[in-house]
């Protein structure tokens, strides 16, 4: 294993002076970017036959942040894959959840998920909301090779910020560009028809369960849309995975909670299939 | 003309072991024990900051006393080794048993390499479904490692107390009642030794933290002062009895 302390700890592990997994790794010469970038391949033939994950939303609320993902992927005209969950618990207090080329956006977030437990143990402390999304660039940053050639990879990263007590939103771009989002975002392929359905939907003052409500409306407005998106599977009761953040941490909900939420969305659709009115502004006469 | 002195083996290993006993013995003491619902970590420690017991992986922590920046190297290349394996392999192929071999090797070469050996004592332990599945691995300076049952003391009066424990313990304490013996045989340990007047350990001194059997994914958390002068009760920090007496009591 190492030249110093044979069958034991390497001056690797036990010198350089990093809290950062990814670092450690990079300096065993298992650096995780040339794992996920492969500088030469050329990529862009691929881009077709590899699953891609879909849409992900993200909201905040009184209490702090839903996010909430469908559960398709799709290798060109073919769905990949009708349960692939795509929104994860990154630590106790955030949530990633990953659009883009499935293989790789998987193990960015097995990276980062690592990341962020050996920081918070080798420290003592959990990293910071802006420092978690920081280190999410950094990481993101290292596919931009396989980015460029077909393989993107968006991720959309939220949680509680403790120091601020509210929930917090991030964006990412391929290049690993950090955008902080007012209130509510979606990213992926059905992520403009959600993005609408959000804006229309969403109050300040919602409560978790009223997040959770639009978090699954936008999600039904994007799969009615983008043919990318999978809408509830009410057959064989595939469900849209949702994590609510708050002051007492991550919580992903599971079937029997989230079931009949989606439920009502459904039942409510048959009736009106475009989903709730947004009302408009009184005007003076005509009203 | 100076000629050097031929030195035996044995004397160099000996010197050198004598060096780290004394530089172990100096420092206060921590105790590893075996509660129902897991393992308990306690030790004498005032810092805040500087942690004698820390989390290494989903079902193992690390214990330690001696020279701080020492065990302090030990305990961060554990965690990196921990995490290396987790990625690499799965969460579940990371073992308290596969730690502890590294760091016996790792303090086995530094010993016998270097002129300076580590002033270290440290307890690897890994909590399992049950009792009999856990796993309490004692290292010492030379690298020697020995499986352990029950509990574990080390530090300057690590003697003291493991008689006291060696009376106390039994199997299926429950938490409270592993913290309030563990205390007490800190407390009192040194008394028997040196002769010195009885002290009271309070919470305020202590560190202690939990590996919790129960508790899903990571079972590793610590416990606050606040946690800890509830179980003890009667030695709750704050201002003196003559002050509460007055205040009503919550």
């Amino acid at each position: 294993m190492n030249a110093e302390f044979p069958g034991g700890l390497s001056a690797a592990f036990i010198g350089q002076a990093t809290s950062s997994f990814a670092d450690f790794l990079r300096t065993l010469g298992h650096d995780p970017a040339a794992r996920i970038t492969g500088d030469s391949a050329d990529a862009s033939g691929i881009s077709r036959s590899v699953p891609h994950g879909t849409t992900i939303v993200a909201l905040t609320c009184e209490s702090g942040m839903v996010m909430a993902g469908d559960r398709r992927a799709t290798m060109g005209n073919v769905i990949a894959q009708k349960d692939i969950e795509k929104v994860f618990e990154a630590d106790e207090h955030s949530v990633i959840g990953i659009a883009g080329a499935a293989g790789i956006a998987v193990e960015l977030v097995r990276l980062f998920c690592v990341e962020l437990e050996h920081y918070e143990k080798i420290e003592g402390v959990p990293l910071t909301l802006d420092g978690k999304a920081n280190r999410l660039s950094t990481l993101l940053r290292n596919n931009l090779g396989l980015a460029m050639q077909g393989l993107a990879v968006v991720p959309l990263f939220g949680g509680y910020d403790l120091d601020s007590n509210r929930g917090r939103i991030f964006s990412y771009d391929v290049t690993g560009g950090r955008y902080e989002e007012r209130d509510h975002y979606a990213v992926g392929s059905g992520s403009t028809f959600a993005r609408g359905s959000l804006k229309k939907l969403f109050r300040p003052e919602m409560t978790t369960d009223q997040a959770v409500t639009t978090a699954i409306e936008a999600l039904y407005d994007a799969a009615d849309d983008d043919s990318a998106t999978g809408g509830p599977d009410m057959t064989r009761r595939i469900y849209p995975v949702v994590a609510s953040v708050d002051n007492d941490g991550v919580r992903i909900w599971d079937e029997d909670s989230i079931g009949p939420v989606v439920d009502r969305v459904v039942s409510a659709r048959m009736t009106s299939p475009d989903g709730p009115v947004a009302q408009l502004p009184q005007s003076g006469g005509a009203a | 003309m100076t000629v050097p002195f031929y030195v035996s083996p044995e004397q160099i290993i000996k010197d050198k072991a004598d060096y780290a006993r004394k530089g172990i013995a100096r420092g206060r003491s921590v105790i590893v024990m075996q509660y129902d619902d897991g393992i308990a970590f306690i030790a004498e420690n005032p810092s805040r900051a500087l942690h004698k017991i820390s989390e290494i992986y989903d079902r193992i922590a690390f214990a330690a006393v001696g020279k701080y920046n020492e065990f302090e190297n030990l305990r961060v290349a554990g965690v990196r080794l921990a995490d290396l394996r987790g990625y690499s392999y799965a969460r579940k192929d990371v073992t308290g048993r596969s730690l502890a071999n590294a760091y016996a090797q790792t303090l086995g070469t530094i010993f016998t390499e270097t002129p300076k050996p580590y002033e270290v004592e440290i307890v690897v332990a890994e909590v399992g479904r049950s009792a009999t599945e856990d796993e309490l691995y004692r290292l010492t300076f030379d690298g020697s490692v020995a499986d352990e049952h029950g509990f574990v003391a080390m530090g300057g009066e690590a003697e003291g107390i493991h008689a006291l424990l060696a009376r106390d313990w039994h199997e299926n304490m429950p938490l409270s009642e592993a913290i309030t013996v563990a205390v007490s045989a800190l407390s009192t340990a040194e008394q028997t030794e040196n002769g010195t007047p009885h002290r009271t350990v309070g919470p305020a001194q202590l560190e202690a933290a939990v590996l919790d059997r129960h508790r899903a994914r990571r079972t590793f958390r610590r416990l606050s002062v606040n946690q800890l002068a509830e179980i003890l009760g009667d030695q709750v920090p704050g201002p003196p009895t003559a002050g509460t007496a007055d205040s009503p009591d919550e």
